[in-house]
């Protein structure tokens, strides 16, 4: 599997989870809240400062259609992860690859490269 | 839904240390980050934030009216390196916190400490310690993956524990909570087990060289992918 089909494949799957099946998930209290609630360590709960955000609990303000409001705050949360996550490995990342002097993953870019001879930018 | 450890269960002078804690780990983990990222992997760790993302949305069911949801530091760590794996999860809570009100803001720290800075170290760790015994097999690989995922559910837990030990804002015996939090993160571990198996045994499989914390695996694939490489390159020639 070609660098760029695993990471189209990885995406679409990070979207259906987050799009789709996260409607399916549990509302039952997890194990947190469950204990806070059993033990009563919430009892100085406070309301969070941003409860009222157009996302606030997994939400789209606006949206009535719950199947539709939970699913788009989730994609709106992958392409949020996305873009500041991404963004910031981005920017960390070694930028000269022959200074790692890692045989393995030298090998691994060669075979990837001959791999995908068809595109001849470098997959990424 | 997900639900992070909110403001007012830690005191302030406690939430503050837990955020300058916090913010150093981040800031070793940035500077740690760069050896383990480079034109390949730097993407990959953004999909795996996000997919730690989109899996905490997946509440599951563990016991009797209580679910759990992945906290993914282990999972991030086997596939991107724990410093990077670190990065992963932090920018997950920072931005649950600011966009979706999950996770007190004052909270940040806590919630950054007790699931990235214990997790990651904690199933890093002991993912490559079980590599070391067990045999350089995918099979052995989804076998540590499960239970250092396992292992680093209920060791979160418990960091919270200590957490609300020293600035806890209600009275609540220690003990009492330790047990409670221990013995129901035990339940939701298996849960973080097995997804974590899953997805590290699913990239093992097609592209074994892009799981950090099994790199001594590559060897027998590269060498099965040698036989086709060597003819596209021999044809490529003719």
């Amino acid at each position: 599997m070609t660098t760029k089909r695993f990471f189209a494949a990885a995406l679409l799957v990070t979207l259906v989870l987050a799009g789709i099946v996260s409607y399916y998930a549990s509302s039952h209290p997890d194990g947190l809240e469950r204990v806070a609630e059993d033990k009563g360590i919430n009892a100085a709960e406070k309301d969070h400062a941003l409860k009222d955000s157009p996302l606030g609990d997994y939400g789209v303000k606006g949206v009535e259609n719950s199947r539709l409001s939970g699913g788009l705050s989730g994609v709106i949360g992958v392409a949020a992860v996305l873009v500041v996550g991404g963004g910031l490995f981005w920017v960390l990342r070694r930028r000269d690859p022959s200074a790692d002097g890692s045989a393995s993953q030298g090998e691994a870019r060669g075979a990837a490269g001959e791999r995908g001879a068809a595109t001849p930018s470098r997959d990424a | 839904m997900i639900v992070h450890v909110p403001d007012g269960f830690l005191d302030a002078p406690t939430s503050l240390a837990a955020g300058a804690v916090a913010v150093a780990g981040v800031a070793v983990s940035l500077r740690g980050a760069r050896r383990e990222l480079d034109d390949r992997t730097a993407p990959l760790a953004g999909l795996t934030a996000a997919f730690v993302f989109a899996a905490q949305m997946l509440n599951f069911p563990v016991a009797a009216g209580t679910s759990g949801h992945l906290l993914g530091g282990a999972l991030a760590a086997i596939l991107v390196g724990p410093y990077a794996g670190v990065l992963c999860v932090s920018v997950v809570l920072l931005l649950q916190a600011l966009l979706f009100a999950d996770g007190g803001l004052s909270a940040l720290g806590t919630n950054v400490i007790v699931m990235a800075l214990v997790t990651v170290p904690v199933g890093y760790l002991l993912f490559r310690g079980l590599l070391r015994i067990l045999p350089k097999t995918r099979p052995a690989a989804s076998a540590a993956a499960f239970a250092a995922a396992a292992v680093s559910v209920p060791a979160s837990a418990l960091s919270f524990t200590l957490l609300y030990a020293v600035g806890g804002t209600t009275d609540v015996p220690i003990g009492t909570v330790a047990a409670a939090m221990v013995g129901v993160h035990l339940l939701i571990g298996v849960g973080e087990g097995l997804i974590t198996a899953f997805a590290v045994s699913s990239v093992l499989a097609v592209r074994p060289d892009l799981v950090y914390g099994a790199r001594e695996l590559i060897k027998p694939v590269v060498l099965r992918t040698a036989p086709p490489a060597a003819e596209t390159a021999t044809e490529g020639r003719a």
